[in-house]
């Protein structure tokens, strides 16, 4: 093995760090200069990606966002750079809350945001909650396991369309199970208009996402070592005693970035209300992604749909930075 | 907690009862959750037409797999497939070539940016969809008017769109995996007479292995299932299974039991292939990602 090991390293870890102290070698001249002729290598590997960001996500970003300045109806839509300048006017428009778009968009924030936190929130639960009572071998644990991760691996239109069907009025399961076999409901509800949408639309999401946090989880738990729980055993702590001291702070890390990603994907989420509901969401379940999708195509008022676009990015922004500050903090004094 | 410490050291592995029942209970309780739809899918597959536009039943009236043959001729779900699979293959292939050459700058070299590379990559997974559908729509219709370059409306604008989704998490993935690969492989690959390709491709990518299979059964999955840009970006020809699928229901009948029938077939494949390779998705995300 080669003595240089340590230097080509990055970051060094221990084990080289440890390695370059008992060989106590110098660094040749030699291998120095061909990495500096080897400088533009990484940037080449990274060029691909780079340009694929660039054109699919960052450069339509900014065209987004000079969009939203304009006054972008069907009548520029061929020619968009020729479209008026609209100043402000579709921000204002937007946050306009005692007008009807801005009153609707205000509604469908609201709707996202409880949508987001009640589906993120039942996602971790039976994920964490699955993940931890399936940690002992037992009998049928496999078969668990991988049953489990079905709705995570159904393509989504094919299992919200299930749920459409299951969610029928006349001939779906939902209203025959509570209505015609338990008898819980006086008449037949329906489901998929209405108030109860935003139900329909919270077990869907729940029922699609959990299988998430339920993978992410069980990878982090696969990191604890197994003598901690014994040692804790040892000690005297029951199960619940375990899963607060040694499981959960032990996931903090894991959840840190699970939770945050659920977040985004859920607010942001358009495949399962889209599917769900079509064009046109009911009120009780107007998720935002659909709504400017709506004030987008369906009006072609690209310009306003832009500005609503540009306020949502701006608000994950915002909630994402002050996340990150705010756990980064608590996680500091654990570490030190 | 009931058990005493007495018993908790007597046998620390053997759980005490009041954990056992409550696992049972809430394993039954979850597996009915996951389980039912499945089953209504799977039923309402092999259902005759009466049974699934009359009230809800268990059972079949009698078993048929009429739906299954039926459709093929209702919509053209050949086509739809074949589209799908197109593009969710190509954008699996590219997005993981380019992945996996991202992750390996990343993790075996500091370079001014790397950083900024990483977040930046990152934090597209942030942004709403809806905001740059609306651009790329813009860009892929001029860049089609002023190159000759169909991307809006074909295949190849979808694969160039979907494989930049699943990019972010595959690079964030495989940066973790990589990093798990002791640099040590690869410097001997290098004093053997490797270039610090041959590096990558000799050494680095067939022991970060399990991680390259985990990220592509995602890349092939989220493309799989698109749904927004495959609604936008498509026409009759190169429509995809995430909207071919609805136009079962959009014709005056509709046909629930082949509605079912075609979402199990579309479904089969990336279900079977994710529940095959998961163990290597727990295993990649347990070295890579979750670390």
């Amino acid at each position: 093995m080669s003595p240089n090991t340590a230097m080509t390293a990055t970051a060094p870890t221990a084990e080289t760090a440890a390695r370059k102290t008992s060989s106590g070698a110098e660094p040749g001249p030699r291998r120095r200069t061909g990495r500096i002729r080897r400088i533009g290598l990484p940037y080449l590997l990274l060029l691909p990606a780079l340009l694929l960001e660039l054109l699919v996500h960052l450069v339509p970003m900014v065209i987004g966002i000079v969009m939203s300045f304009k006054e972008l109806t069907q009548f520029h839509i061929r020619d968009w750079g020729t479209a008026p300048w609209a100043g402000l006017d579709n921000y204002k428009v937007s946050v306009d809350f005692d007008a009807p778009v801005g009153a609707a968009l205000l509604h469908s924030f609201f709707v996202t945001l409880a949508f987001t936190v009640l589906s993120v929130g039942l996602c971790w639960i039976l994920g964490t909650a699955a993940a931890i009572y399936l940690q002992d071998t037992f009998r049928g644990r496999g078969l668990l396991r991988a049953l489990f991760l079905v709705p995570y691996a159904l393509p989504v239109y094919a299992a919200v369309i299930t749920w459409v069907f299951m969610f029928q009025h006349d001939n779906g399961l939902v209203n025959h199970v509570l209505h015609d076999q338990l008898g819980l409901t006086d008449k037949p509800s329906f489901w998929l208009i209405g108030d109860n949408s935003f139900v329909a639309l919270l077990t869907v999401s729940v029922w699609k996402g959990w299988p998430f946090a339920f993978l992410i989880v069980m990878a982090g738990l696969q990191n604890i070592p197994r003598e901690l729980y014994e040692a804790a055993a040892l000690d005297g702590a029951g199960m619940i005693q375990q899963v607060r001291r040694i499981t959960l702070p032990s996931l903090r890390p894991v959840n840190q970035v699970l939770v945050l990603v659920l977040f985004l994907w859920t607010f942001n989420d358009f495949n399962t209300p889209f599917v769900l509901f079509g064009r046109t969401a009911p009120e009780a379940a107007d998720l935002i992604s659909v709504h400017i999708y709506q004030a987008s195509f369906v009006t072609w008022n690209f310009g306003t749909g832009s500005a609503m676009s540009v306020l949502l990015l701006l608000f994950l922004l915002v909630v994402t930075g002050v996340y990150l500050v705010l756990t980064s903090r608590r996680r500091r004094p654990s570490h030190a | 907690m009931p058990s005493s410490p007495r018993t908790a050291t007597a046998s620390p592995m053997a759980p005490p009862r009041s954990f056992l029942w409550s696992r049972r209970i809430f394993l039954t309780l979850l597996t009915g959750f996951v389980t039912v739809p499945v089953y209504v899918m799977v039923s309402s597959s092999l259902k005759p037409l009466p049974d699934v536009t009359g009230e809800f039943r268990w059972l079949p009236s009698e078993v048929t797999i009429r739906p299954y043959i039926d459709i093929w001729s209702t919509v053209p779900l050949a086509r739809y497939f074949l589209n799908s699979l197109i593009v969710a293959g190509a954008a699996t292939v590219c997005s993981v070539v380019i992945a996996v050459f991202s992750a390996y700058a990343v993790s075996r070299y500091t370079f001014r940016g790397r950083r900024v590379f990483t977040v930046t990559v990152l934090s597209t997974q942030m942004f709403p969809g809806i905001l740059f559908l609306l651009p790329l729509f813009l860009i892929y219709v001029n860049l089609g008017n002023a190159t000759g370059i169909a991307l809006f409306g074909s295949r190849g604008g979808l694969i160039l769109t979907y494989l930049t989704f699943s990019l972010p998490f595959s690079v964030w993935m495989l940066i973790g995996y990589f990093d798990s690969v002791p640099r040590d492989l690869d410097e001997a690959a290098m004093v053997d007479g490797c270039g610090p390709l041959g590096a990558l491709f000799r050494v680095v990518v067939p022991a970060a292995t399990p991680g390259i299979v985990a990220v592509a059964v995602y890349a092939f999955m989220t493309a799989w299932g698109e749904v927004l840009f495959a609604s936008v970006m498509t026409n009759d020809t190169t429509r995809t299974l995430a909207v071919g699928l609805q136009g079962y229901s959009t014709l005056n009948d509709v046909y629930w039991n082949q509605i079912m029938a075609a979402s199990l077939v579309v479904s089969v494949p990336v279900v079977a292939g994710f529940l095959l390779l998961q163990r290597y998705l727990v295993a990649g995300l347990t070295a890579g990602a979750v670390k």
